[in-house]
C-alpha cells in the first residue's frame, strides 16, 4: 500500500509540471504581443515598454518558464496587473468563499444523492424508481446556469424567501455566513452533483445486491433492512466515493458559472474579471491553483478507493 | 425408514422462474422425505433444479421466482404458510444453509468474526463480546488453525478451502437442526474436496444435524449419503436408501449414470455417458422427460408424465416400467442390465 502511495504521487510530479507548462504558455498562445495586449489598445509605447519589463518577457522563453516555476514553487505567482497585490493574496481571498461553496454542495450532493439512490434501487422498476430516475436525468441534463436563474426567480424574486436575496450583496468572505445567502448556488450546484451521485449508487446498489453474499445474509436470517443498510450498502458506496471526490474537485474548478449568477467572489468569478481585464498573472495564477486541486483530490480519491477496495482488490 | 421421525418431508414442489422468454420451471414436481439425523443427497446434473430446490426450501428465491405449487413440512408444519418473520427466525438459526461459491459468499468489507457473530446476536440473544468468543470456538471446530487470529482476517485473506470452513462454521453458529449443503465442495481443489466432506460428516455425527447434501457427484453421495433423490429436469425421478440405489437402482437415469461412474470393482472397458442432452426448460417433453434419451422409452413414455410412485419398501420411483399400465417388454434391457417390468401379469406377454 504505501508502495502504491509512492508511486502514485510520483506520477503526480510530471502532470503538475505539464500543468505549469500549459499555464505559463496561455500568455504565449495568445496572438499578438502580450505586454500590448494587457497594456490595452492606445496605450503609450513607455507604458508596454513598462509592462513587458514587469512580466519579464524580454527574456528567452526558457529562461521565462525557469522563473516562472522557480517563483511558482515558493508560491510566488507574481502580482496582479490591475491591483498590483500578489496574486496569491487575491486568490487567498477567494479560495476559502469557493471551497465553502463547493463543501455545501457536495454536502447536498451525497445526501440528496444517496438517499435517492438507495430508494431507487431498493423500489427498483417501481413508480418512486422511475419518477428519481427522471428526476436525476433532469438534474443531470439542465445546465447549472440556467437552474440557478430558475431559482433565484422562484425563490428570491418570487418572494418565497426573500432574504436569500442576500447572496446578491458581495460576500465579505467564507465562512460563518447566514444559510440564506449561500442556500441558492449551494442548491444549483448540488443538484446536479447529486443527479449523478444517485445514479452511480443505484447501480451499484443492484449490483451488489445480486451478490453472492447478499443470499448469505437472507440465509442467515438477517432482516431486508440490515441486509440493504449493512450487507449492500457498504459494498455499494466504494465506487460512489470516487464521484464523490471527483465531484468536490470540480465544484472548486467549475463554480464559474454559478458564481458569477450568485455575484459570489470566488476563484471563479476571480478567473472571469481576470481575464476580461487581460490580467495574465491572475488568470495563471487560478487556473495553476485549481489544476493543482484537482490533482490533488484526484490523488486523495485514487488513494481512498484503493484503501476502501483493498479487501476485494487482493483475490 | 417408518420408524424414523421425518425432520423435512417435501411434496410435489414447484417453483418457477419469470423470464422475457416466458415462463421456466426450473422445479416442477420435487418430493423427498429427510429423516431426523440422516442424510439425504440430492443428485443431479447441472441445471436439474438442485439450488432452486434448496432455496425454494428456505424461501430465499431471486424476485423473479415463485413457489407455485407443494408443501415444506418441517416438523410437520408447511414452511410455505409461514410468514417471511417466522422464516427469518428459522433462517440461519433452525435450517442454514451452505453454498456452492465460498470465494463469492462472505461479504468482502466484514471480517470473518463479524459475519459469524451476526447470525448468534440475531438468534442467541448474545453480546458482541460473546459472539466474538463463540466465534472462534466455532472457527476451531471446523478446523481452522490459529482461530483467534482467523476471526479477524477478512474474506480475501483466506483461501476458498478456509472460506468455505468459515461458511460451515457459520451455518453451525446456532445448531440448527438441518444444514443445506448445496455442492459445498465443487468449487475447491480436489483434496481440499475429501477434507471438507470429511469434516461436514463428521460434524453431523456429532451434533446429530439432519443434512441435505446436494452434488453432482454420485461418488459423494455414497460416501456421505443415507437417502439419495436423483433429480432430472426440475423434478426427483428417483428416491431410495443409498443402498439400495446403488445396488439396485431401478430408474433408466439412474442405471445410466452409475454406468458413466468410473468403478474399481468390476473390468470396464469404456466408460458410457448418457446419449442426448438434458431438456430445455423452455421446451419439456410432454411425457417422461428422460422419454427422448430412454433407451426403454414407449410410446407411453413419450405421451404421459409418470406420476412418483412409492413401493413397498418407502422408495420412489418416477418411471412407467414399474407401473401396472407398462406397454412395453416385460424384461427391459437398460444400458446393459435387466430389469423386470412390474408388468399386467397375464396381459405382458411377448408378441411372439
Ligand atoms: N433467477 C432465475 N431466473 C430464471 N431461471 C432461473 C433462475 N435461477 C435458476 N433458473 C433456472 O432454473 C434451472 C435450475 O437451476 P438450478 O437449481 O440452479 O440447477 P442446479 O441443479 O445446477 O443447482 C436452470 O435451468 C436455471 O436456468
Ligand atoms: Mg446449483
Amino acid at each position: 500500500m504505501t508502495k502504491f502511495i509512492i508511486r502514485r504521487l510520483l506520477q503526480t510530479i510530471p502532470v503538475l509540471l505539464g500543468v505549469t507548462i500549459l499555464v505559463f504558455s496561455l500568455m504565449h498562445l495568445v496572438p499578438g504581443d502580450p505586454a500590448q495586449i494587457v497594456a490595452g489598445e492606445g496605450a503609450s509605447e513607455q507604458t508596454v515598454e513598462n509592462i513587458r519589463e514587469r512580466l519579464g518577457l524580454n527574456e528567452s522563453i526558457p529562461v521565462q518558464y525557469g522563473t516562472f516555476l522557480g517563483n511558482a514553487l515558493q508560491g510566488d505567482l507574481g502580482s496582479s496587473i490591475r491591483s498590483g497585490r500578489p496574486v496569491m493574496e487575491e486568490i487567498g481571498a477567494r479560495f476559502w468563499v469557493t471551497v465553502e461553496l463547493a463543501f455545501y454542495a457536495t454536502l447536498v450532493a451525497v445526501f440528496l444523492g444517496l438517499i435517492a439512490g438507495i430508494v431507487s434501487a431498493v423500489r427498483h422498476y417501481t413508480l418512486a424508481d422511475t419518477s428519481i430516475m427522471i428526476a436525476a436525468l433532469f438534474g443531470l441534463s439542465m445546465p447549472n446556469f440556467w437552474f440557478g436563474l430558475l431559482l433565484i426567480q422562484w425563490f428570491a424574486i418570487g418572494n418565497w424567501m426573500p432574504e436569500s436575496l442576500e447572496f446578491l450583496k458581495m460576500r465579505p468572505s467564507g465562512w460563518g455566513d447566514s444559510w440564506r445567502q449561500i442556500i441558492l448556488p449551494v442548491l444549483t450546484l448540488g443538484t446536479g452533483g447529486a443527479a449523478i451521485i444517485a445514479r452511480m449508487t443505484r447501480s451499484s446498489m443492484l449490483e451488489v445486491i445480486g451478490q453472492d453474499y447478499i443470499r448469505t445474509a437472507r440465509a442467515k436470517g438477517v432482516s431486508e433492512r440490515i441486509v440493504t443498510y449493512r450487507h449492500a450498502l457498504k459494498n455499494a458506496l466504494i465506487p460512489v466515493v470516487t464521484v464523490v471526490g471527483l465531484e468536490f474537485g470540480g465544484f472548486l474548478g467549475g463554480a464559474v458559472l454559478t458564481e458569477t449568477i450568485f455575484a459570489i467572489n470566488g476563484m471563479g468569478r476571480l478567473t472571469i474579471d481576470a481575464i476580461r481585464t487581460r490580467d495574465f498573472p491572475i488568470v495563471q495564477g487560478t487556473v495553476l491553483v485549481i489544476s493543482v486541486i484537482f490533482v490533488l483530490v484526484n490523488l486523495i480519491v485514487d488513494i481512498s478507493y484503493r484503501l476502501l477496495n483493498k479487501r476485494i482488490d487482493m483475490n | 425408514m417408518s420408524a424414523n421421525e421425518i425432520i423435512l418431508d417435501v411434496k410435489d414442489l414447484q417453483t418457477s422462474f419469470k423470464t422475457d422468454t416466458g415462463e421456466v420451471r426450473a422445479v416442477d414436481g420435487v418430493s423427498f422425505q429427510l429423516p431426523k439425523g440422516k442424510t439425504i443427497g440430492i443428485v443431479g446434473e447441472s441445471g436439474s433444479g438442485k439450488s432452486i430446490t434448496s432455496l425454494s426450501i428456505l424461501r430465499l428465491l431471486a424476485s423473479n421466482g415463485t413457489i407455485k405449487n407443494g408443501e415444506v413440512l418441517y416438523k410437520g408444519q408447511d414452511l410455505l404458510k409461514f410468514s417471511e418473520a417466522q422464516m427469518r427466525k428459522l433462517r440461519g438459526n433452525e435450517i442454514s444453509m451452505i453454498f456452492q461459491e465460498p470465494m463469492t459468499s462472505l461479504n468482502p468489507v466484514y471480517t470473518v468474526g463479524q459475519q459469524i457473530s451476526e447470525a448468534l446476536i440475531l438468534h442467541q440473544n448474545m453480546s458482541k463480546k460473546e459472539a466474538a468468543v463463540r466465534s472462534v470456538e466455532l472457527l476451531k471446530l471446523v478446523g481452522i488453525p490459529s482461530p483467534d487470529k482467523r476471526v479477524k482476517n477478512y474474506p480475501f485473506e483466506l483461501s476458498g478451502g478456509m472460506r468455505q470452513r468459515v461458511m460451515i462454521a457459520m451455518s453451525l453458529a446456532c445448531n440448527p437442526e438441518i444444514l443445506i449443503a448445496d455442492e459445498p465442495t465443487t468449487a475447491l481443489d480436489v483434496t481440499i474436496q475429501a477434507q471438507i466432506l470429511e469434516l461436514i460428516k463428521d460434524l453431523q455425527e456429532r451434533l446429530g444435524m439432519s443434512v441435505i447434501f446436494i452434488t453432482h457427484d454420485l461418488g459423494v453421495v455414497a460416501e456421505t449419503c443415507d437417502y439419495v433423490a436423483v433429480m432430472y429436469a426440475g423434478q426427483v425421478v428417483e428416491y431410495a436408501d443409498v443402498r439400495t440405489l446403488f445396488k439396485e437402482p431401478k430408474l433408466p437415469y439412474t442405471i445410466g449414470l452409475l454406468n458413466s461412474l468410473p468403478r474399481h470393482d468390476i473390468e470396464q472397458d469404456k466408460l458410457e455417458p448418457i446419449q442426448g442432452n438434458v431438456p430445455s426448460p423452455h421446451n419439456m417433453p410432454v411425457g417422461c422427460r428422460f422419454a427422448p434419451r430412454c433407451p426403454a422409452a414407449t410410446d407411453l413414455c413419450r405421451a404421459k408424465m409418470p406420476k412418483l410412485e412409492t413401493d413397498e419398501n418407502g422408495n420412489q420411483i418416477r418411471c412407467w416400467i414399474y407401473s401396472e399400465e407398462w406397454d412395453g417388454e416385460s424384461e427391459v434391457n437398460l444400458y446393459g442390465e435387466t430389469r423386470i417390468a412390474k408388468g399386467r401379469g397375464t396381459k405382458t406377454v411377448l408378441p411372439d
